[in-house]
């Protein structure tokens, strides 16, 4: 098992490195976001809107990024995967591939927006740590969702619009918890209390993933 | 549930919480004064509506753990969106009881409270997963997809409303420093119409479930029977 995730997982680095402009497709659509927000704001002094902007722009480059994990695959490549190795591995793989990646995503967004718009962040440590624990928790329920939008035609609105309203437990607690960073509350317990929520509901939908994934693909 | 006694316990339960909750006799609280008597209307929506959604998941399961599909003509699968559709009626109706109350209490019909937040993504994630269901052609691909987003959402949603109004204040009794109504002003004047209030709606959402399931087997018999007469005429 472990064997197939970290060989499935290697595949797709090798995928994304074979077509690299589809990977920099991803890493463009957030700087040309962020872009357009540093047009709209030029300079952001208010913590609650550095932190909205930081987590929208953020969620949309994630959707952006899951509607690939599938999408790339063709088809028959696929049906050879799916032939040889276990769907849990599969949707485990994809999981930990998509949170490097929205981690790396996360990383930039986090340094595009600090470096245009100004850093009002006053804990970076706390921040990054919220930041990288989220990202696991985005590319699980994405990569989950993904699959089941690849199975329809319109999957890039169909994604979004299902992955969404699921992402909400995770959107809210992470705001909770970046707000501490920007605000530079001490890390007491209320910090580590928030953190603890997050990795529940990281192993939650991991779990959920990985029990409901293989009925995606007994056809 | 066989028999007819449970929908005339339905029909009976809600009666007697319209006369009760209209007649009867109320706690005299400030601000609320006689809007509290939605209590009554208004909350049973919400344990109504869990309750069928609840079911609607529970069918989504019992279709994924058959073995082969279409045995069963995908029946698992018609309960399991028509008791979707039912929660989604309660919840409408919900919102709109929880706007009007809100409009004479809080002075406003839509705040930023956890829990219209919650009701917010219930709807979104069930009108998402309608247009799922629309979105796939294949009936048997359209069942074992949606059955799989269902049960993903109702426990994400479940974790939602349960974590939410713990990082957040709420205007709603029970949260956020407001007393809970069960703590005083719950009388047990007020219990004796809201607990059957409550029975009295799930019971109805059964029913009405249970008419749409009669009515989708009419549905599916006559198209057999029109597609057998048709081949029968070419």
């Amino acid at each position: 098992m472990l064997q197939e995730i970290t060989t499935l997982i290697k595949k797709d680095i090798k995928l994304d490195f074979r077509n690299r402009f589809s990977f920099f497709s991803i890493l463009l659509y957030v700087l040309t976001t962020v872009y357009v927000a540093y047009l709209a704001f030029k300079q952001i002094d208010q913590v609650r809107v550095w932190n909205a902007l930081y987590w929208i722009i953020l969620i949309f480059g994630a959707i952006q990024m899951a509607i690939r994990s599938f999408a790339n695959e063709t088809r028959s490549r696929f049906w050879y995967t799916y032939q040889i190795v276990k769907p849990q591995s599969l949707i485990l793989s994809k999981i930990i591939y998509n949170a490097i990646v929205l981690m790396l995503i996360a990383l930039l967004t986090y340094g595009l927006i600090s470096g245009l718009m100004g850093n009002l962040i006053k804990d970076q440590g706390m921040f990054l740590a919220t930041i990288l624990i989220g990202a696991l928790g985005f590319s699980s329920i994405l990569t989950m969702v993904a699959g089941i939008a690849s199975h329809t035609d319109q999957n890039a609105t169909l994604l979004a619009i299902l992955s969404i309203p699921l992402l909400f437990p995770f959107i809210i607690t992470l705001m909770k918890s970046t707000e501490f960073a920007l605000l530079g509350l001490e890390s007491g317990s209320g910090f580590l209390n928030l953190l603890a929520l997050l990795m529940g509901l990281n192993v939650m939908v991991i779990v959920m993933a990985y029990l409901l994934f293989p009925y995606l693909w007994r056809e | 549930m066989k028999g007819i006694w449970w929908k005339i316990l339905a029909v009976v339960l809600i009666l007697y919480s319209f006369i009760f909750g209209i007649k009867g006799d109320i706690p005299h609280l400030p601000i609320l004064r006689e809007t509290i008597r939605n209590l009554y209307f208004h909350v049973p929506m919400w344990f109504a509506m869990i309750v069928m959604m609840g079911a609607s998941m529970i069918f989504g399961i019992k279709h994924l753990a058959e073995k082969d599909g279409s045995k069963s003509q995908l029946e698992n699968d018609t309960k399991s969106v028509l008791f979707a559709t039912t929660g989604l009626v309660f919840s409408t109706l919900g919102l709109l009881t929880g706007m009007l109350w809100a409009k004479f209490t809080w002075g406003a019909y839509w705040t930023n409270d956890p829990k219209l937040n919650g009701t917010a993504i219930t709807i979104l994630i069930y009108l998402a997963y309608f247009v799922l269901r629309g979105s796939v052609e294949d009936r048997e691909k359209r069942a074992q997809i949606s059955a799989v987003y269902n049960i993903f959402a109702f426990i994400l949603m479940i974790v939602f409303i349960g974590i939410l109004p713990r990082l957040t204040d709420s205007l709603h009794p029970g949260n956020g420093g407001n007393p809970a109504f069960g703590s005083y002003d719950l009388d047990n004047g007020m219990r004796a119409v809201f607990y059957p209030a409550v029975l009295g709606w799930i019971l109805f959402g059964f029913w009405l479930t249970n008419v749409k399931i009669r009515l989708k087997r009419v549905a599916q018999t006559l198209d057999k029977k029109q597609e057998r007469y048709y081949e029968s005429i070419l």
